[in-house]
């Protein structure tokens, strides 16, 4: 903290911080920096407990005060692995400074934010301790430091900033390692990613939700930049299967890390809606007909689940399927409204399409509502809808029912959990299956250009269509679910547009914005949408608003979503195309590795 | 000049185009056409820009469906469809060049296999022993087409990062992948240098001699009058003569009809370009559509 004492030093003609400080000083400031800035999270940084988490405590951080930590503690390992610390290293494969400008930026975000808030919520800045000012001041020390760094000037300061946080051009190959330690770190990484997604869910409050958002944007951008996601990336690509059975024994393990329901119910709900997202990614990801109507086929899913459950309500009470026979038909007859309503939109292109789309998806929404006796045939109850479906009962598992396993306790939407997390894994398969096959290639080529893939042998329209009633049939398998989830269901979610999930907007933002023609991509992005209105209730009625900002600015900056698939961004990135015959080695790691020592 | 040994055992007629008529609205671009093609054959089609080779074309592989007048392959009359052409055994490439562009070298190979592979959805789901097969023995004979072209090397560059003579020949051995008994080239030297059109020659021959017959639009003359065993020439959408390269290169109403000395029988100045308009407008939707005079 001593050494901020500038002493004007003649600059460097080319490398030269973006701040005129002497760039020896740019780094001790990053370290000192960073650790003042963990440390200051020990102390108290409001006298009242009205702000949530408790922020009073000296010795001891409390809620924000944790991503504080955090992002300072990042910072240091950052910056110690700059000064080659042995064992640290491997964080920074390219040794470029943009890891270290951006962790010192997303510690002093996410301090600064807390502290914002604090004088925000709580009228005004006499309300911060000392405690406050002095994290104020220790998170900003790292971001001078950062700014201070050698750097490439161009003489444009805007430039020289944005060079300073760009990715490393080249990242070195790692040394090859034995398959057992790549699977240990897929292991940890999936470990800490369970725990960071975990921690996100059981926000209890908006305030901690941003700060946490803040944190691991920046958290994940610094690794970027390090290329260290590349190179976990490279590590998946050739523990493909590995990694999938980890996710999925990560996705099985979040409902034992839960103490209340609450949270497993938001987690079932983020499943079927990223279950919904995945089967739209097949119709818009490969096959590139924009659907704008998709919602309807989750509709139609719990709608046909809900009348043969045995509700009481439902027109045909006396029903009541075992629930793999309601699943099925439930898919089947999605499929079928699928078939039916792509015969004959499916004739159109584009815009016409998806024009056609969002009004057949107004139209299942309009007609179920209708469908009350009085203005349509008696079938589902209209607005009324169709209420207290029974619990699924499987084998004697009742699934409205606590149960403990090996001393945890599962609540009912953690059961309904472990269901949809089977289901997820059956949608995974059918993607990953059909789009790497002949069916998959045609639906692919249909998007890139239609006219071709017809003079290639292509039957366009019979194509087309199985992408649409395999995406329909996926929905409605998911909506079976829901509508067991959700104890009864009602026309209104089923719409184009709304402030809550799911409706087709939602579904069609999730694929867009987590990355289309990836399966990855869109269940981020479901988890990103569903969790949002979820946690920052304050902007509710302004949701909409916000993410159309969101996505237009994600248009602009990122058109590939946040997960790239690899043709989405070649498309869109003209320059600085990623080297393709590196690609290939990639593929072919386990005969190509003395290539790979040779190419790096 | 490369002195060719033309296979005049040409055998039974693979193409048969009778009568074959393509009005836009009010205006005919292609205007009664018949036309054969025999298998062994390299046969050219040249004419002036906006002579309707590229309609005729198009009626021939389904995209437009001619007014009047049949398109049948080995005997079997065609179904405008193109996928059902191309299935029959037609397959062809495009003047300007529509690769799928952000898929691989290899995935564009493989998807010209598509007509000749046979595995749905079903058995993508279930993978069985069946599907693996199916898919390695596509993967093989991709390969061989892309040897046979010399893109091997390429065979996971993205289609799009290709050079322009490459993008070509990845265009053919797509086409060729369809085993196909006839394949139409449009173009197929379009913006080549000398070299790039001799080594496109050199393919031609090659593809022939697989025995597949070859029918190609083209505007390099020496290109054609080397390549082919028989040119046609089609002006303002009707054949005006065909033969082989000394006849056609002989016959002064060609030159005419490039060189712009009025022949007889010339409509309005203006039907040149409405054609050329109407082949414009129409090659955007499959539909014929109606062109009026109000088209300027």
């Amino acid at each position: 903290m001593t050494d901020t004492k500038t002493t004007p030093v003649t600059p460097a003609p080319t490398t030269r911080g973006v701040l005129p400080l002497p760039t020896a000083a740019a780094r001790p400031l990053l370290l000192a920096g960073g650790i003042a800035t963990a440390a200051s999270a020990f102390l108290a940084w409001t006298w009242t407990a009205e702000f949530p988490g408790d922020l009073t405590i000296n010795g001891y951080p409390g809620g924000l005060q944790w991503l504080t930590v955090v992002a300072g503690i990042l910072t240091v390992l950052f910056t110690l692995a700059s000064y080659d610390i042995r064992g640290l290293g491997w964080l920074l494969p390219a040794r470029n400074t943009a890891p270290l400008v951006l962790t010192a930026l997303g510690a002093f975000a996410t301090t600064w934010f807390t502290i914002i808030a604090i004088s925000v919520e709580l009228g005004g800045l006499a309300n911060l301790e000392p405690g406050g000012w002095i994290a104020a001041i220790a998170a900003a020390l790292p971001l001078l430091g950062a700014l201070a760094l050698p750097q490439e000037n161009t003489g444009n300061a805007k430039e020289t900033f944005k060079a300073s946080i760009a990715k490393a051009e080249k990242i070195p190959a790692p040394a090859a390692v034995s398959p057992w330690i790549e699977r240990l770190v897929i292991t940890v990484v999936t470990a800490i990613g369970l725990g960071v997604f975990t921690y996100g869910i059981d926000t209890e409050y908006g305030e901690l939700f941003v700060g946490y958002l803040i944190t691991v944007v920046f958290a994940m951008w610094a690794l970027h930049t390090a290329g260290l996601l590349d190179r976990f990336s490279r590590l998946v690509a050739h523990n493909r299967s590995f990694t999938l059975a980890m996710g999925f024994v990560a996705a099985i393990a979040f409902p034992f890390t839960q103490t209340d329901d609450h949270y497993a119910n938001i987690g079932v709900n983020i499943l079927i809606f990223g279950t919904v997202a995945l089967g739209l990614n097949i119709v818009v990801g490969l096959a590139g007909l924009l659907d704008l109507g998709y919602v309807a086929f989750l509709g139609v899913g719990a709608y046909t689940a809900a009348l043969v459950s045995g509700s009481e309500f439902s027109r045909f009470s006396g029903v009541q399927f075992p629930f793999w026979a309601s699943a099925l038909t439930g898919a089947a007859a999605s499929l079928i409204f699928g078939v039916l309503i792509g015969a004959p939109t499916l004739r159109l292109r584009g815009d016409y399409l998806a024009i056609v789309t969002l009004g057949f998806g107004e139209i299942f929404r309009i007609a179920v509502n209708n469908m009350d006796g009085d203005s349509g045939p008696d079938i589902t109850n209209g607005p009324n809808g169709i209420p207290s479906i029974p619990d699924l009962n499987f084998l004697g598992f009742n699934f409205g029912q606590s149960h403990d396993i090996g001393g945890f306790t599962l609540g009912r939407f953690a059961n309904y959990y472990l269901l949809m997390v089977l289901i997820m894994a059956i949608v995974v398969l059918v993607y990953t299956r059909a789009a790497d096959s002949r069916i998959g290639r045609s639906w692919i080529a249909i998007r890139e250009d239609e006219t071709a893939a017809t003079a290639m042998g292509i039957n366009g329209f019979r194509v087309k269509l199985i992408a649409f009633a395999l995406g329909a049939a996926l929905a409605g398998l998911a909506g079976t679910v829901s509508a067991h989830v959700t104890y009864s269901v009602v026309p209104t979610p089923y719409q184009f547009a709304g402030s809550t999930p799911p409706n087709s907007a939602f579904l069609l933002a999730a694929v867009v914005l987590g990355g289309m023609g990836t399966v990855a991509g869109p269940l981020l992005g479901a988890a990103l949408l569903y969790l949002l209105p979820e946690k920052l209730v304050f902007l509710q009625d302004k949701s909409l608003l916000a993410f159309g900002i969101a996505l237009i600015l994600l248009m602009r900056f990122r058109p590939e979503g946040v997960i790239a698939n690899r043709r989405q961004q070649l498309e869109f990135h003209e320059t600085g195309q990623l080297d393709v015959p590196e690609q290939r080695i990639d593929d072919t790691d386990d005969t190509a590795v003395s290539v790979t020592k040779a190419g790096a | 000049m490369i002195t060719m040994t033309t296979t005049t055992t040409t055998g039974t007629p693979v193409l048969e185009a009778t009568n074959v008529t393509m009005r836009f609205g009010g205006l005919t671009a292609v205007r009664s056409v018949d036309f054969t093609v025999n298998s062994g054959e390299i046969v050219g089609l040249i004419g002036p820009n906006g002579a309707g080779k590229t309609t005729f074309f198009n009626c021939l592989t389904g995209l437009y469906v001619p007014t009047e007048g049949t398109v049948s392959y080995k005997g079997t009359v065609l179904p405008p469809k193109p996928h059902l052409v191309t299935k029959a055994g037609i397959a062809r490439t495009f003047q300007n060049i529509r690769l799928f562009a952000n898929m691989t070298v290899l995935e564009n190979v493989l998807v010209g296999r598509h007509t000749r592979t046979k595995e749905g959805l079903w058995s993508a789901l279930l993978r069985g022993p069946g599907f693996k097969k199916a898919e390695r023995e596509s993967e093989e004979r991709a390969m061989e087409l892309l040897e046979f072209v010399g893109l091997a090397n390429k065979r996971d560059h993205l289609a799009r990062n290709l050079p322009y003579g490459e993008q070509r020949k990845l265009e053919i051995a797509r086409a060729l992948a369809s085993e196909p008994g006839l394949l139409l080239l449009d173009e197929p030297t379009a913006g080549m240098n000398p070299q790039e059109t001799r080594a496109t020659e050199e393919l031609v021959f090659a593809i022939r001699d697989k025995g597949i017959a070859v029918l190609l639009i083209e505007h390099d003359m020496r290109f054609v009058f080397n390549l082919c065993d028989r040119v046609a020439c089609l002006v303002q959408g009707e054949k005006l003569v065909e033969g082989t390269s000394d006849v056609v290169q002989s016959d002064e109403r060609v030159v005419a009809a490039y060189l712009g000395t009025p022949f007889e029988g010339v409509p309005e100045d203006s039907a040149l370009d409405e054609v050329e308009a109407a082949e414009a407008h129409s090659a955007t939707s499959t539909t014929s559509v109606e062109v009026e005079g109000d088209q300027k």
